[in-house]
């Protein structure tokens, strides 16, 4: 039912999409040369120059690119363009190391909103729309990228950012927000607020979509908030090297459209960085085909998914990126097993039990990797047999368990105990770090 | 009818817990007539019977803890040996399992008063009037 924003581009047939990209390829590679130092003196280490790249295969010829790149040429070493060409800085918060600068172009900028202003009208969103953008403003890209794309609809935007929630909750229902962006952990804390104030976002509220993204959230905790508000919880992907948020799920929820016209993607082994088919989990790599400040070739995202480049149902022709499974920086290995942080998130939001945040803790007994997971008692899971809450304490790490193949202890800790996030949620506290 | 109403709290087994719980009752007027604490390693449940059940449940469910309300009798026991025993063996003859049981004893009466929540509460009135054991109203817990 919902409509396409440019369906000339969105339904284009594969193999047009295909040697648009080539085009588009060949030309970026050639501008990077001609204009990064960075790059020029990286291709010529790899011994590989624009006269190389012909069609879509010679890809592989390239180098591939990493934060690293970013972080040692920190602040603007990457850049293709003067800084009297960059219309806009957005940096990173810099939580896993030094902080990365991106920059943009009056273009670049354009390009960004024209991507969510697909994404938008994909899920249904247009000028009649009230869209609150609960993501955070300023240096962070999310919100000022979904307030581009939101108004480029014809949306209107009711900028709240970040916190401030009992308002944000007035707000909502004052000016008949519909749909919302922002973490999925935040819109998880605003419902509970919602609540104790006595609103109940089915009933009191118009609100019908939520764009969730910035941080792994699973398909159980999609389900969760969709029983418990009545609204369709949509995932959104992007991070700020490729602009910040960019792609969204369409209404068949069965992966991000990834549009193929502005990015290149390709999924990799991390170990090998040989390319992997369609259908296998690997890291993420992007290839900028229309961005001019900060061009990123085979950039190497550290987020782990699967590629699936069939023709979707919603009629887009875009390949789709199934749910991140987590930024190979998120992964932990606790005995020498890989666990993300997205697997336990699976399993606590199939037990009713209990609550919608939790914890990761990792510390060590002697030699030995501890994990404990905390989760909040609901007043729903609460019996006050003491014998009930040990068998609560055991189906959940038996439930654990058999997802993720090694032992987790469990504590149950009081609700609102946990601490809640406004923007990305903190949930492993790793000890083991010296 | 005669079941009173227990509140019961999940806390963690850390200080200060028990406090707040107290003080939120005391600045809402709510007063415990019997308490117990069924601790388990890092988490403890907290059973008690106040004078005012609706608005106990009320102040500590609105101060955001887990709790629940559990229908429980309060028996009233003689303060002499084989008090308990009466009670107890009625119930067990009656093949009636008692979960948990608590007692205190009062000031006014010279009787002690035992908590109990059992499998089967309906028979278990019947059993222990039949045996002429006097069972408290929630209007007699409230006015002690």
């Amino acid at each position: 039912m919902s409509g396409y924003w440019d369906p000339s581009i969105e339904r284009m047939p594969f193999d047009e999409l295909r040697s648009l990209q080539e085009d588009r390829l060949k030309s970026i590679v050639r501008y990077v040369y001609d204009h990064s130092n960075f790059y020029r003196q990286r291709f010529k280490e790899a011994g590989v120059g624009p006269d190389d790249i012909k069609q879509m295969d010679d890809l592989t010829k390239l180098p591939f690119t990493r934060k690293v790149d970013l972080r040692n040429t920190y602040p603007t070493g990457m850049f293709s363009l003067p800084v009297s060409r960059v219309v806009r800085y957005h940096v990173s918060s810099g939580t896993t190391g030094k902080p990365t600068v991106v920059g943009y172009t009056k273009d670049d900028i354009e390009t960004w909103s024209e991507s969510l202003a697909r994404a938008l009208t994909s899920i249904g969103l247009g000028r009649s729309d009230v869209i609150q953008v609960s993501y955070g403003y300023g240096l962070f890209t999310g919100g000022l990228g979904l307030h581009y794309g939101a108004e480029k609809i014809g949306a209107t935007v009711l900028p709240t950012g970040v916190g401030n929630t009992e308002r944000q909750i007035e707000l909502m229902q004052d000016l008949g927000t519909t749909a919302i962006a922002c973490t999925p952990s935040y819109f998880m804390h605003m419902v509970e607020v919602a609540e104790k104030m006595g609103v109940r976002i089915r009933n009191d509220t118009k609100l019908k979509a939520g764009i969730f993204g910035a941080e792994p959230w699973s398909l159980e905790t999609r389900k969760r908030i969709e029983d418990a508000t009545g609204i369709n919880a949509y995932d959104i992907y992007g991070t700020s090297e490729i602009s910040g948020p960019l792609f969204t799920e369409c209404p068949q929820k069965n992966g991000i459209h990834i549009w193929a016209d502005m990015f290149l993607t390709e999924v990799i082994d991390p170990k090998t960085g040989e390319q992997v088919g369609d259908g296998e989990t690997g890291e993420l790599v992007f290839t900028t085909l229309n961005k001019f400040a900060l061009p990123l070739i085979r950039y190497r995202i550290g987020d782990l998914s699967v590629l699936d480049s069939e023709p979707c149902e919603c009629g887009r022709t875009h390949p789709r990126i199934m749910r991140i499974l987590g930024r190979t920086d998120d992964m932990l290995i606790i005995r020498g097993i890989n666990v993300f942080p997205s697997q336990v998130e699976s399993v606590l939001m199939k037990i009713p039990e209990v609550g919608d945040h939790y914890q990761i803790v990792v510390g060590r007994e002697g030699p030995l990797d501890v994990m404990t997971v905390r989760v909040e008692v609901t007043e729903k899971g609460f019996s006050d047999k003491i014998g009930d809450l040990m068998s609560l304490k055991k189906k959940v790490a038996k439930e654990l368990k058999s997802v993720l193949n090694i032992s987790a202890g469990v504590e149950l800790v009081e609700p609102g105990t946990i601490p809640r996030s406004m923007g990305k949620a903190q949930r492993v506290i790793d000890n083991r770090k010296v | 009818m005669s079941e009173i109403k227990q509140i019961s709290l999940f806390v963690e087994n850390k200080p200060g817990r028990m406090a707040k719980v107290s003080k939120t009752l005391s600045d809402a007027g709510v007063n415990i007539r019997a308490m117990t604490i069924a601790e388990a390693g890092d988490f403890g449940v907290i059973r008690m019977v106040v004078d005012n059940p609706e608005k106990g449940y009320k102040v500590l469910h609105d101060n955001g803890f887990t709790v629940s309300t559990t229908d429980v009798l309060a028996v009233e026991m003689k303060d002499t040996p084989g008090g308990l025993y009466e009670i107890v063996d009625t119930l067990g003859s009656n093949k009636i399992n008692v979960d948990y049981a608590y007692a205190f004893v009062t000031a006014k009466a010279q009787r002690a008063m035992l908590i109990l929540r059992v499998d089967d509460i309906v028979k278990a009135k019947q059993a222990l009037t039949a045996k002429g054991v006097k069972i408290a109203t929630k209007e007699e817990i409230q006015k002690i």
